[in-house]
């Protein structure tokens, strides 16, 4: 008794200490191809984004998850599995994509994730798929019209997203608040939490679309390339993907989704 | 690990400060309100009673989050603009002080009735009585619970992490999602969670042998079955 | 504040189907915690060497933590050591092993709150530990456990909606996809997920006050 009450709590530390030190030991690769196993579970599991209009969003009013990287998932799983309905949408943030994909909860990630040289140590990427550029949303009274306006201002960002790293490099002097996703960001601005929302223009567009008294300014003042997230080392699927993406471009498929979405041409590069 | 921590330990601090300084600040308050909602529930007028009993049985039958939402978001439509972390202690005190109350409520009842009565034919009046006969002996066992809801406190202000209230668990989780490095940076918050959370609940042990002089496993038997 | 556009049948029919995935997250956890849990006092009561030690270090640690965070850990952390759970399972797991600690506290306080003499007395009557264990301490430890045990569960009820985290689809975060659509719907909707918590939670705690009276009587 005496030797319980006065160690536990040391052993206790020395438990998490421990426990710690696992920690650190990392996991190893699964060797099979991840095409391998979607063929063997004849499904696709694909994460996106729920709260993103355009790209990823799921109607509170039909339960229908719907958006470009959506159809791109589903156009994906007809070509592996030749139905596009053999698919399994989960939902992703931008900060629970990455782990997810290494861990074997979805095959691959299609959720506006922007190739950069930090993330392809995580994972690999596919070709680009759509071109993006950071942008800032306000409302459109605000006296807020470019990123050089940000000083002493609050900026609301989503956890783990690239925006929220460039911000504070490219707008040292605001006070960046980063939110868990898309929808509780915008939800945070409508509630004046903040002066402006930063992310990429096309999700911000969609932003605009349901409220229109929010808009985009400062024009775009970041490159976001969009890829394709596959786990690293997976060479075979990152070649399927790449060979799917051309031939979607070259059917005329990928303008017609493209149109879809944005009501616009896609860009002569893409 | 340690490369992490030694990267982001202004983070970690920052977070730890601020989680502290949200977990104070509402155990003052809560235990403002509690004491107030605990004499509504005492006093002898119907009317009173019932408000208190419903504003502790709502408070505790609902989540801590809606709570905290209602401030954040919610007081928007009142005309008020709360920041994260003023949302969130606000959201942490009014919900704690429900559970405060009823600790109190229970605190003082459970000093015997004869002695009011023993109070009241002595010429003492209700408040005197109160005062210097029934408060003195429900303090006693009124505080160990408190400490106990400064314990839960610490632990429930990590809700302020999921509306930017900057505390230890949102650094943790900027941390875990900017480096990638999510084992070792959510291991390293739990430790300074533990470096603040243990000492205490033996802080709270230890007064409730002081206080009740209890020997040591009577207090472990009340601590564990405290409720809240 | 909009109740007529924020309670229509749809969002309801929504919140519902969240209410469902907080109901079934619930009772698994409950269970699997109470069962745990009650594993866990009475080994810790009987103060095995070895096995009460290594078991009051997990307790200690798993109540002193927050558990959006060992529902986060669970969920992003635990991966990285090989041990994958969906979103479904990562809620249910993070909830059982706090709970189970909880609950853990509660038996082993229940038990050790039991006068000694009884047990002493039972004993020199010639019945064997497990015996004693069984017919004298847990019935009567049971009383006393009870009302800490539902207000246990009333809060793991309440708290699976720190699986908003992990974007769990239970009622707190189908609420919160309804309400951030639209600004207005803030207010009524927070107030129909509370009223839903609210009821369960009264009823539970009704239940549990009846079940006390029946088993002291």
């Amino acid at each position: 008794m005496q030797f319980r009450l006065k160690h536990v709590g040391l052993l206790t530390l020395l438990f998490a200490l421990l426990f710690t030190l696992g920690a650190c030991a990392s996991n190893k690769e699964t060797g099979t191809s991840t095409l391998d196993q979607i063929k063997q579970r004849d499904k696709l599991i694909a994460g996106v984004k729920y709260d993103t209009r355009l790209f990823g969003y799921k109607d509170p009013n039909t339960g229908q998850v719907e958006g470009f990287d959506v159809d791109i998932a589903k156009a994906l799983a007809k070509k592996i599995l030749g139905d596009e309905n053999k698919i399994e949408l989960k939902e992703v943030t931008s900060s629970t994509r990455i782990p997810m994909l290494k861990n074997g909860d979805i095959d691959i990630i299609i959720a506006t994730m922007t190739i950069t040289d930090e993330r392809k140590q995580e994972i690999d990427f596919s070709d680009v798929y759509y071109h993006a550029g950071q942008s800032l949303l306000v409302h459109k009274d605000s006296p807020i019209k470019g990123i050089d306006d940000l000083a002493g201002k609050k900026v609301i960002g989503v956890k783990g997203s690239t925006s929220v790293k460039n911000i504070r490099e490219k707008a040292p002097q605001a006070d960046v608040l980063e939110y868990p996703d898309y929808a509780q960001a915008f939800a945070a601005l409508r509630s004046n939490k903040g002066d402006a929302l930063t992310t990429d223009n096309v999700i911000l567009m969609g932003m605009h679309q349901e409220d229109p008294n929010y808009v985009l300014v400062g024009g775009l003042f970041t490159d976001e390339p969009y890829g394709i997230g596959i786990r690293k080392g997976d060479e075979t699927f990152v070649n399927y993907v790449n060979d799917f993406l051309k031939e979607l471009k070259d059917s005329g498929e990928y303008r017609e989704l493209y149109m879809k979405w944005f009501n616009e041409e896609p860009p002569a590069n893409q | 690990m340690l490369s992490l921590l030694l990267n982001y330990y202004p983070d970690f601090l920052r977070g730890l400060l601020t989680t502290l300084e949200a977990s104070l600040l509402a155990l003052i308050g809560s235990f403002a309100i509690g004491v107030v909602i605990a004499v509504f529930r005492i006093v002898p007028f119907v009317p009173l009673n019932i408000l208190g009993r419903m504003y502790t049985e709502f408070l505790r039958n609902i989540p801590l989050l809606i709570v905290a939402f209602f401030f954040f978001h919610g007081m928007n439509a009142f005309g008020l603009n709360l920041s994260g972390f003023v949302a969130g202690t606000l959201g942490l005190t009014f919900y704690t002080s429900a559970f405060i109350a009823e600790a109190m409520r229970a605190g003082i009842q459970s000093v015997p009735k004869g002695q009011m009565e023993a109070g009241r034919s002595t010429g003492l009046t209700y408040l005197q009585t109160m005062r210097y006969i029934i408060l003195p002996q429900a303090i006693k066992i009124v505080i160990p619970p408190l400490g106990n809801q400064f314990l839960n406190l610490v632990k429930n202000s990590s809700i302020l992490s999921l509306f930017a209230g900057l505390d230890l668990m949102y650094w943790g989780d900027h941390v875990a999602s900017s480096s990638f490095k999510t084992l070792p940076a959510y291991t390293l918050v739990a430790l300074f969670y533990l470096l603040i959370t243990i000492p205490l609940s033996y802080f709270v042990r230890w007064l409730e042998i002081r206080l009740n002089r209890l020997p040591k496993e009577a207090a472990e038997v009340k601590t564990a079955l405290m409720e809240g | 504040m909009n109740f007529q556009g924020a309670w229509t049948l749809g969002h309801i029919r929504f919140m519902l189907e969240g209410f469902a995935v907080t109901l079934q997250v619930a009772v698994i956890a409950i269970i699997l915690s109470f069962i745990l849990g009650t594993l866990i006092g009475v080994l810790r009561y009987t103060r095995l060497p070895i096995v009460s030690p290594i078991l009051a270090v997990i307790v200690e640690t798993l109540r002193n933590l927050p558990l959006l965070l060992i529902i986060m850990f669970v969920y992003l952390a635990l991966p990285e050591l090989g041990i994958r759970l969906g979103v479904f399972y990562s809620a249910v797991v993070g909830l059982t092993v706090f709970e189970m600690a909880m609950i853990s506290e509660i038996v082993r306080g229940g038990l050790m709150s039991v006068d000694k003499g009884q047990t002493e007395a039972a004993r020199a009557s010639g019945m064997t530990y497990t015996q004693t264990l069984w017919h004298i301490v847990l019935p009567q430890a049971l009383v006393k456990m009870i009302p800490p045990t539902v207000s246990q569960f009333i809060s793991l009820l309440k708290d699976t909606s720190l699986a908003v985290a992990i974007a769990l689809p239970e009622l707190m975060h189908n609420s919160q996809i309804i309400y951030n659509g639209n600004p207005s719907y803030i207010n009524p909707i927070l107030l129909l997920a509370a009223l839903f918590y609210f009821v369960t939670n009264f009823l539970l705690s009704q239940v549990a006050l009846l079940l006390e009276r029946r088993l002291r009587y």
